[in-house]
């Protein structure tokens, strides 16, 4: 059979913001979006860009990693670890096991993004693949590598054509190459991408996918700053995290962690779907509640609609009530709550939606996903998927609901968090949603169990109806 | 060829695998023990490292395909704004269910999970390019301008 069709664009080629800024925000990230022609060197250069870099390289690597340290900024990619703190766990030195010369050192930006309810570093790409590369020279110039890869997902066909031209362009002004702004430091920057995985996301298994081999996530330790791409000490960023990094060096850590709280600094992206008015990518204040993010700035649930449940951090952040919603939109607070912010991934579910289906269709996710290394996570994703699958179509069985409970502990124990009994934090995530969504709506799980049949007269829950019963996974159990 | 392999380590010719099977695919439209083997070669591993990478990766096939691929996403986002709906309405109107290819051989529907596009949900991927803010009716009308 022939080779799949060649098709000609069908949409303009850059996605403006679907949301944009939230009102009355100083934007760092978003600041030049959908400006014209604003993923063009010229019009980057106009708006002030590769002035950070030029700054940077007249500092020592040192000074820059504690400026980005005192600017609070953490990682925007799930977990928040603090962004200097990772650049300074890269060895300063690492001898060859005869004296050679020392092994090099990568930077390798995760753009990966496959967070179910995530699509911010989407928007970066098209918008400002500079600001990215401007935030990538800092980072391999800080950490001393000379070569960093750019990790896209697979899907993302016309941001890897856009990043490759931005990085072309980069190097024919000299700002990516031998001499980088003339300062005599080399930098190279591919564009590698991924293939269809959502374990990619996870660095070590980002390390592994781009060494060639299956996405199966490392033990750790040792952590990649230490042995990383290619056994040598390597930094893994998110695509936000390193594009706020010119911002700091340009206008200072203390403007950037006083946008913040205390712990936090800068401005987040938050992508908020669902079932809201005006859903979209919008670059909110830390202090932002998600309440004030949901309901006043994306317009809230359609007109005669409530909101009944929040996921606050993409799929794998534990869901929130909406009695739970007045906690703002950084990361201890959202720890704090019981959940976490993960990537900024919100999704809004109205009172339509029915949450059994809901919780299927994420563990039929995890199911999916799972990589296969551990056993926990390999047997125990598709048996949460198959027993949510039977109480949505009314053929569970009445302990249905304690076995669900059983073998989301036996991947993941609730409490304590993050704790779990697998290699990578997948096993968590798909375990985390499950306990949530049970412990808080309850209700809801025992009237599918009682009535035998999923009570929602909506679209969602019509499963068995409307539009025939969902397929389940149909691996690893029977 | 020789481009994606000057992007590597000269001693890392492995880290090509992901862009040499997509590149493969693009031409041949899906992989075959003999590509497989082929490009195994090229980068100096056992044709098993090639093809465990081919049948890991979602987006690299190993059984032939419609000229058009359609990629539904039917995740969280998506489907609470009608995904789901949408998926039926596609297998429906093709006559063929998920993963099929209809018998001309110019459609295949895949059911695949979340494309980082949930603020303009439903949205599907035809032949790697988005289509976002979908309504049946939107498809049907991207379906009938295909040649």
């Amino acid at each position: 059979m022939a080779a799949p069709a060649q098709l000609p664009p069908t949409r303009p080629a850059t996605l403006l913001p679907t949301g944009g800024p939230a009102p009355g925000v100083e934007r760092v990230v978003s600041r030049r979006w959908g400006r014209p022609q604003s993923w063009t060197l010229a019009s980057y250069v106009a708006d002030g860009g590769y002035r950070a870099l030029k700054k940077a390289l007249a500092m020592t690597p040192a000074a820059i990693i504690d400026e980005v340290k005192r600017s609070n900024l953490r990682g925007r990619g799930g977990a928040g670890f603090p962004t200097g703190m990772k650049w300074s766990f890269i060895p300063k030195d690492v001898p060859g096991s005869t004296g050679a010369p020392s092994k090099p050192r990568y930077l390798c930006v995760n753009g990966d993004e496959s967070e179910p309810g995530t699509f911010k570093d989407r928007y970066i790409l098209d918008n400002d693949p500079h600001a990215l590369i401007e935030g990538m020279a800092i980072a391999s110039y800080a950490i001393g590598a000379h070569t960093a890869y750019v990790y896209l997902r697979g899907e993302f066909k016309r941001q890897a054509e856009r990043m490759e031209a931005a990085i072309a362009e980069a190097r024919e002004h000299g700002f990516l190459g031998p001499n980088v702004a003339g300062s005599g430091f080399a930098l190279e920057a591919h564009v590698h991408r991924g293939a269809g995985a959502y374990i990619c996301g996870e660095e070590t298994a980002l390390l592994e996918s781009l060494e060639g081999k299956r996405g199966w996530p490392r033990l750790k330790p040792p952590f990649p700053a230490v042995v990383g791409l290619f056994g040598c000490p390597t930094v893994v960023n998110n695509v936000e995290t390193l594009a706020n990094v010119p911002a700091i060096l340009d206008r200072g850590a203390a403007w950037f962690a006083g946008l913040g709280t205390e712990k936090s600094g800068g401005t987040r992206l938050m992508c908020v779907s669902g079932h809201v008015r005006r859903p979209g990518v919008y670059e909110v204040p830390m202090k932002m509640t998600l309440r004030q993010l949901v309901v006043d700035v994306c317009g809230g649930p359609e007109e005669g609609r409530t909101i009944k449940a929040v996921i606050p951090g993409g799929s794998s952040s534990p869901v929130l009530a909406p009695h739970e919603l007045d906690v703002a939109c950084e990361f201890e607070a959202l720890k704090n709550a019981g959940t976490m912010a993960g990537s900024g991934g919100v999704i809004v579910m109205d009172d339509t939606a029915c949450l059994v289906r809901t919780l299927w269709r994420i563990s039929k996710f995890y199911a999916e996903e799972s990589c296969g290394q551990c056993t926990p996570c390999r047997d125990g994703t598709p048996w949460q998927e198959a027993l949510l699958y039977r109480m949505e179509n009314g053929t569970a069985e009445p302990g249905d609901l304690d076995k669900l409970i059983s073998v989301a502990n036996a991947i993941c124990p609730f409490p304590p968090m993050g704790l779990g009994n697998t290699i990578c934090p997948l096993g968590d995530a798909a375990a985390l949603p499950v306990h949530s969504f049970v412990q808080k709506f309850r209700p809801e799980f025992e009237a599918h169990l009682r009535e035998k049949r999923c009570p929602f007269p909506t679209p969602w829950g019509r499963s068995a109806g409307a539009y025939g019963p969902a397929a389940p996974v149909a691996r690893g159990w029977s | 060829m020789a481009a994606i392999l000057s992007r590597y380590p000269a001693d890392r010719k492995r880290a090509a695998m992901l862009p040499a099977l997509r590149l493969v695919q693009e031409m041949k439209g899906y992989l075959t023990p003999e590509t497989l083997a082929l490009v195994a070669e090229r980068l100096g591993v056992a044709p098993a490292a090639a093809g465990e990478v081919a049948t890991f990766y979602t987006m690299l096939r190993v059984t032939p395909v419609g000229r058009y691929v359609i990629d539904l996403c039917t995740n969280v986002s998506c489907s609470l704004c009608g995904g789901e709906r949408l998926l039926r309405h596609l297998e429906r109107r093709l006559g063929v269910p998920v993963g099929g290819t209809t018998p001309d051989g110019k459609f295949t529907l895949r059911e695949v999970e979340c494309l980082a596009s949930c603020g303009t949900a439903p949205v599907l991927q035809l032949n790697e390019e988005y289509h976002e803010r979908l309504t049946p009716e939107t498809v049907d009308a991207l379906l009938d301008s295909l040649p």
